[in-house]
């Protein structure tokens, strides 16, 4: 099982001609059972086809030629025209929109969050690498290249949520290597506000029967570990976290931005410190190193697995 | 991006908020006419991006034209926790009866704006959050329904204003909020926010960030406001080192050479990507290292980039190797990122076996990658080495030949 998609995800890609995208397309394509990339979106190019995928002029006409409801949305468009492409892609009928662009003003993405929730439609991102489920599919680009992404996926019974894209592949085959599979992992990615926080997501994980644990990666900038430190007390969740933070060194140097965009650190609450703080108060496990996590992970879950 | 008080005042005035007559001066002449135009006492007030003016002796108060030049010398000469001031904020001295505080935020965890009011103004919202939390309106506003008027008053009669301040706050603290969704702005604040003997309300101070993704949509404000676009507006001017950075990463249009930061270490880093750089540099200085450099390498860079990049670092004073690290790509090649720091090498008459401590990227290309190493001698690891392993690695070479 798995959170968000799985093998009968149908979606499409927006702005499916420019490099990136059809590097992408090829890669979901390829991964797992296939991703059904029922079309592409490229205005001025309907009638072309890139690797077999019909590309047309709006979300309409996908939709359309579909013949029923499409499923979700990879948008690779540039920064100044994703919010239109995602009104577009949330005002026909698409629930599960990954943006993948980068640098889009945060009043744009509060703009397409807020219509999302307004039509029951999940952003994830932007600034993401997408999701992935281990053998099925993969949705965006995360992993790379099908036999890249093998390499570090397999099947199993972590939940994995990242703000860096890199990072996500780099933890999964940590996990993957002493045998840890992932039910799902998600590029939430990195800026200061997200369609999905690692609160939001929880709830699905939860209820998703092959999740056992979940592991995060989180860096300094914003409050969304306290979130879900909130979430998880108050839910009594059934699932262990292990988190790791990156970024400690900028603890000594406020104001200086680094990394991703949701890092320049604002107030004492943003801080690694204070964040590992919190994290720990609500029973999360905050580990020093990556190759730490496959050992806490295993130890967190026998823990709450009486024999 | 920080905006300077006199601009961000000009910035508040445009939104037709009220304030008191102002001038900008960056000679103590310019600084006499000021205050000879706005008439009567002025307050001096040192333009720099940082906090702690009026403790540093760059706020002044003059009652006459001429006190006005004589005192705005010596603010325009003093430097304010390392940045010379741009110039000096001629202001009217108002008589206030009461101060108060306005200012919108994002909330990154409801995804709206946030209206804060308090009328406890002229000391920092934060202390008075902590101290008299009753004293703190908060008022969350829609992203896509058109701000109302009954948002700003609510906020305001949160904390117990009425009567006549309510109706006359309700329009400036409205305008504030469209001003903060119209320029882009990350932060905004009116502090203080000053009710005058007669009853009305002026903006005495501004303080606003606008977000640098954003800039473009606002050339013809920022243009006005003379900034000019090579401008950061960091928390402190960038080095010589990292303009050469910037100008690495502009050299070529493929792949990302971002973020270079000078530190004083003797381990240069050529590191990646954005999340591994953060868990790299903190790996390198867990393990005793100290970094010359921090940067963000990604988005499959050409040869020449990294190259580039890696070269830049190399020739910094005090580096003594340098260690090539990053998570697992699956965009960036592995091969191109090894051409290119051999290739840095070998241009600058350097042994890349002996000058590149560790090179740590596995994933896409790594085995055409790991083949151009094997020839030229240089350590690598694959992904069987963790990221902390890396660094522990290259701390322990580089230490040991500086020990």
């Amino acid at each position: 099982m798995s959170i968000l998609v799985d093998s009968d995800t149908t979606f499409i890609v927006q702005g499916i001609t420019g490099r990136e995208a059809v590097n992408l397309t090829r890669e979901c394509l390829d991964y797992g059972t296939g991703a059904k990339v029922v079309g592409g979106v490229t205005p001025g190019r309907k009638g072309r086809e890139v690797h077999g995928v019909p590309v047309f002029d709006t979300v309409a006409q996908a939709v359309e030629h579909h013949g029923r409801p499409i499923d979700g949305s990879v948008v690779t468009v540039p920064p100044a025209f994703t919010k239109d492409a995602v009104f577009e892609a949330i005002e026909n009928a698409i629930k599960l929109i990954v943006i993948v662009t980068e640098r889009i003003p945060r009043r744009d993405v509060a703009q397409m969050v807020e219509l999302a929730g307004l039509r029951g439609a999940r952003i994830i991102g932007p600034n993401c690498l997408g999701i992935i489920v281990p053998d099925v599919i993969k949705m965006g680009g995360i992993g790379g290249p099908a036999k890249d992404a093998a390499k570090a996926y397999s099947p199993g019974p972590v939940g994995v949520i990242s703000r860096s894209g890199g990072m996500t592949t780099e933890m999964s085959s940590t996990l993957t290597a002493t045998g840890l599979g992932q039910s799902t992992a998600v590029s939430i990615g990195g800026d200061a506000i997200i369609g999905q926080t690692y609160a939001e997501l929880m709830p699905l994980f939860e209820a998703d029967e092959a999740t056992q644990a979940i592991v995060i990666y989180t860096e300094p900038g914003g409050r969304m570990e306290a979130e879900l430190a909130r979430w998880t007390t108050e839910n009594q969740s059934r699932l262990p976290i292990v988190a790791f933070m990156a970024g400690k060194f900028m603890d000594e140097m406020p104001g200086m931005s680094f990394g991703h965009a949701g890092t320049i650190v604002e107030g004492i609450q943003d801080t690694a410190a204070e964040k590992i703080a919190r994290l720990a108060e609500a029973g999360i496990v905050v580990a020093e190193e990556i190759s730490e996590i496959p050992g806490l992970v295993k130890q967190a879950v026998s823990e709450r697995t009486p024999v | 991006m920080r905006f300077f008080e006199y601009e961000a005042r000009e910035i508040v005035k445009r939104a037709g908020i009220p304030v008191t007559t102002f001038g900008f001066a960056t000679t103590p002449e310019e600084a006499r006419r000021a205050a000879e135009e706005i008439g009567g006492p002025v307050v001096i007030k040192s333009q720099v991006l940082t906090g702690g003016r009026m403790k540093a002796g760059g706020v002044q108060f003059a009652d006459t034209p001429e006190e006005a030049a004589e005192k705005a010398g010596p603010v325009l000469e003093l430097v304010i926790n390392g940045q010379e001031p741009r110039g000096v904020l001629v202001d009217t001295k108002a008589e206030v009866e009461q101060e108060y505080y306005a200012g919108v935020v994002w909330d990154g965890i409801r995804k709206q704006p946030v209206i804060l009011f308090s009328d406890m103004g002229g000391i920092d919202i934060e202390e008075v959050a902590e101290q008299h939390p009753d004293h703190v309106g908060r008022q969350h506003f829609s992203n896509i329904l058109p701000l109302s008027e009954f948002q700003a008053k609510q906020v305001v009669a949160a904390v117990g204003v009425t009567g006549p301040a309510l109706n006359k706050l309700v329009p400036i603290i409205k305008r504030l909020a469209q001003m903060f969704v119209d320029n882009d702005l990350t932060l905004c604040e009116i502090n203080p926010l000053g009710r005058m003997a007669d009853g009305s309300f002026v903006a005495l101070d501004a303080h606003m960030d606008m977000e640098n993704e954003a800039r473009a949509r606002h050339k013809a404000l920022l243009e006005e406001l003379g900034v000019g676009d090579d401008e950061t507006r960091e928390a402190r001017e960038p080095t010589a080192f990292e303009l050469a950075g910037e100008a690495v990463d502009n050299a070529s249009h493929r792949g990302v050479a971002g973020n270079v930061t000078e530190f004083d270490g003797n381990i240069g880093l050529v590191i990646g990507a954005g999340g591994g750089s953060l868990t790299l540099f903190d790996a390198v200085r867990k393990y005793g290292g100290k970094p010359a450099n921090y940067c963000e390498i990604g988005g499959n860079p050409s040869v020449e980039k990294a190259c580039g990049l890696a070269k830049l670092v190399l020739q910094k004073p005090g580096v003594e190797k340098i260690a090539v690290m990053m998570s697992i790509v699956s965009n960036t090649r592995v091969d191109i990122v090894a051409r290119g720091v051999i290739k840095a090498c070998l241009e600058l008459d350097m042994d890349p076996a002996e000058k590149i401590a560790i090179f740590r990227i596995p994933g896409a290309w790594e085995d055409e990658g790991f083949k151009i190493l094997k020839k030229y001698g240089v350590e690598y690891a694959d992904r069987s080495v963790s990221m902390h392993e890396a660094a522990e690695r290259a701390v322990e070479k580089i230490g040991g030949r500086a020990a």
